[in-house]
């Protein structure tokens, strides 16, 4: 099962360092993260992106759910 | 559209109407300052008494309304909060404390640099070395902790502040103080200022532009997205600095409107507001429009920063273009300690909490 980092309520830029040290910490797993704020969401995806990772959001109420994969 | 070129048509928005107000009638080189309007809202609600910067500046409530109005609209508003408010507001309190000595918040450092003004070079320094003072925080763990939803009505408080405020700038009551002479009385008419101030509320809302956020991402995670935001400010404010703003352009340290060339006072202001910006997760001018969009931990940190700038002012901490006064050097020094103490203090619980779960894991 993926790795769910749970980053709800934390503050710019917390939820990308959390989403980065998730990675780092073991770069071929899938993740998911849990967020809040869809600013949350866009900083997210622009990181994973750019480190090549594919991410796709599924929103919840008021709650998204971004699925980081390679 | 390329995402870069986005951001820069979004800054350089933001700096064409900062030469528009300044041309309009605002201060030397502060078309927008966010810590010098606070303070002059201070001033005016009677908070200071220092005579020359008292005025309800427009540009501030229109900063709020306009975030408002967009968050509502594309759904990003959400009453939200608790995540170390007394913290924030002391943040808030010393970050203002900081950009006081050095004499603006960090975008009007960049306007200040679009028209020459070189001392706002030294205060880049100051800023950046203080994002990296905290981002090494950041890297330790440091957390305020988790916000969570709060009343609705705690999101709409900030919008009502700034239209309580709108209404005394109109009707103008007796306890109401407005400069007659200094930067407090150099203002861009009301309706021009609400106007193009909501505008960059909005766009700053929609773009979340962050002066500390554009330098942290690029040193913490090298993503140069907002930092073609500040770009775009610095740019186009240059520009039309030198089309609308000609006779006031002026290259090097001296003679600058409202800054003073005190090199080592203006990189540590910076440093203080640098550190601040980044333990709150962003600058003033983010930290406004996050409290127009319902986010209550930023409104507490926008009341730190008013009462930070009133009590520069009742206790003297403030610099003025003759200089750095003594009371604020001590001020500057106290700040970057207690601000370290707090982060430190933060990092260390967190890493103690986090050994002991590890142990009882292992145990």
């Amino acid at each position: 099962m993926a790795k769910i980092v749970d980053a709800r309520g934390r503050s710019c830029p917390e939820p990308v360092i959390m989403t980065k040290n998730a990675i780092d910490s073991n770069p071929n797993e899938a993740i998911k993260v849990v967020v809040n704020a869809y600013v949350a969401v866009e900083n997210i995806t622009r990181f994973a992106k750019s480190k090549g990772y594919k991410v796709n959001v599924e929103e919840n109420g008021d709650e998204y759910t971004l699925d980081i994969r390679k | 559209m390329n995402d870069r070129r986005k951001m820069f048509i979004y800054g350089g928005i933001i700096g064409l109407i900062a030469a528009i107000l300044m041309k309009y009638g605002n201060p030397g080189n502060m078309g927008i300052c966010v810590a010098c309007f606070y303070r002059d809202i201070a001033g005016a609600l009677g908070l200071h008494r220092a005579p020359i910067v008292q005025y309800i500046r427009p540009e501030i409530i229109g900063f709020i309304l306009g975030a408002f109005i967009i968050a509502v609209a594309k759904g990003d508003f959400k009453s939200r909060g608790g995540s170390s408010p007394l913290i924030r507001f002391f943040l808030g309190f010393f970050l203002v404390i900081g950009a006081l000595v050095f004499l603006g918040c960090p975008l009007r450092m960049i306007l200040r640099l679009a028209n020459g003004d070189l001392n706002a070079l030294t205060g880049l320094l100051g800023y950046l070395i203080g994002i990296f003072i905290g981002i090494q925080f950041l890297k330790k763990g440091y957390t305020l902790g988790s916000a969570g939803n709060q009343p609705k009505i705690s999101g709409f408080i900030m919008p009502v502040v700034a239209i309580a405020l709108l209404i005394f700038l109109i009707i103008k009551p007796d306890f109401i103080f407005f400069s007659e002479e200094g930067p407090g009385s150099m203002t861009a008419p009301v309706l021009l200022a609400l106007i193009l101030g909501m505008v960059v509320g909005a766009i700053l809302q929609r773009s979340r532009i962050c002066t500390a956020g554009a330098f942290r991402d690029m040193m913490l995670i090298r993503d140069s997205h907002f930092l073609w935001g500040i770009i775009g400010i610095f740019v186009v404010n240059l520009i039309a600095n030198l089309v609308l703003n000609f006779e006031s352009f002026n290259l090097g340290f001296v003679d600058q409107p409202v800054a003073h060339a005190d090199h080592i006072w203006n990189i540590l202001g910076m440093i203080l507001t640098g550190i601040c910006s980044v333990l709150l997760g962003g600058c003033p001018v983010r930290q406004t429009i996050l409290a127009g969009e319902g986010d209550a931990d930023a409104g507490i940190t926008v009341l730190g920063i008013i009462i930070g700038a009133a009590f520069a002012h009742n206790f003297g901490l403030a610099s003025s273009p003759k200089g750095v006064t003594s009371n604020g050097k001590i001020a500057v020094i106290i700040g970057i300690v207690v601000v370290l103490v707090i982060a430190i203090s933060v990092v260390k619980e967190r890493n103690c909490k986090l050994q002991k779960k590890e142990s009882e894991i292992h145990g």
